[in-house]
């Protein structure tokens, strides 16, 4: 069972790092890029645990650990079971 | 008073700490790996600076998960002196002893500098012997020191008068130009509800000898000491009675 857990700000949080990296976008030439925000993805493969299982991991550590809720909001990904 | 200073990987102000509250301050002073599960016989735990689990993930977010942080949290739950400092009002934030978040500096610098923090009130151990509206010099390091809280939680810091610093000119003016990292409300340091834990970017550890040349911190730390010890003779008196 493989995941994908996107974290990101949440979009009343000022992102200064991605603002920062909008400004080295105008550097490089490219203008017109109206907003940059950057994120974090977590790629999680589990030992042979099935999607019930999983899923309520998933929304644990993505809540608890992962994200911070005052700033972060997060989606949690399932990859279909080979 | 029995001081306990948590040492987790990466936290490097610990022996700071250690070395003002023993031989500055001359208090008992023992230091605790993260892994310990109790606090043992305690007065005073403080949460040092530095960079726990080098700041992986975020500022905090691991060492809120140490071990010894099962018993911080009950610790503080039941009344006992929780104070955080830089790393420290980080890893109580994400563990949810304080309210709030801190986040990347808005500048996206690492700031490494002394500022100036206008006392904002003096109900807490850290600011009681202090002035409202003094001005104390401090140095801070750091590269996610900017405060946030939503509308409500400042609303709450507001009207419960929780904040004890706040980032302002050498003469207490409250300006942008004073924020050194962008804080909502340029806050520097706060206090819970029960104002038995506190937390503070600036570190009043490395301004409390005058070889270092500024003593202002020592004010806070002294203030700290005073209030506990205050309370402890009060309790004892309650118990004797």
């Amino acid at each position: 069972m493989k995941a994908k857990i996107t974290v990101r700000l949440k979009k009343t949080v000022h992102d200064p790092q991605g603002e920062a990296i909008r400004e080295a976008f105008e550097h490089m030439g490219y203008t017109g890029v109206a907003s940059v925000r950057q994120g974090k993805v977590f790629d999680i493969e589990f030992e042979g645990a099935g999607r019930t299982e999983a899923q309520p991991v998933l929304e644990d550590v993505a809540r608890k650990i992962l994200a911070n809720p005052i700033i972060e909001e997060y989606v949690i990904d399932l990859e279909e079971e080979s | 008073m029995k001081v306990k200073v948590v040492v987790f990987p990466g936290s490097n102000c610990d022996h700071d700490t250690e070395h003002v509250f023993r031989n500055v301050l001359k208090q008992d002073v023992e230091m605790l790996w993260h892994k310990e599960v109790s606090l043992g016989d305690c007065d005073l735990v403080i949460l040092p600076g530095g960079f726990s689990y080098g700041d992986y993930l975020r500022t905090g977010a691991m060492a809120r998960y140490s071990p010894v942080m099962k018993a911080v949290e009950q610790f503080a739950n039941d009344g006992g002196t929780v104070f955080g400092i830089c790393n420290g009002f980080q890893v109580l934030c994400e563990a949810g002893l304080l309210p709030g978040a801190l986040m990347r500096n808005a500048c996206l610098q690492f700031r490494c500098m002394h500022v100036h923090v206008r006392v904002e009130t003096t109900r807490s151990p850290l600011t009681h012997d202090l002035m409202q509206g003094q001005v104390l010099r401090v140095p801070i390091a750091h590269g996610d020191g900017n405060y946030f809280a939503d509308h409500t939680t400042l609303n709450d810091l507001i009207d419960n008068d929780c904040i004890l610093f706040r980032y302002s000119t050498p003469d207490a003016l409250i300006l942008n130009d004073a924020n050194p990292n962008g804080s909502i409300y340029n806050i520097g340091g706060i206090c819970n509800k029960t104002r038995n834990v506190f937390g503070l970017m600036p570190h009043p550890e490395r301004a409390s000898e005058e070889a270092v040349g500024c003593t202002d911190g020592r004010l806070m730390l002294q203030s700290l000491i005073r209030s506990l010890e205050k309370d402890k003779l009060h309790s004892e008196r309650l118990v004797t009675a």
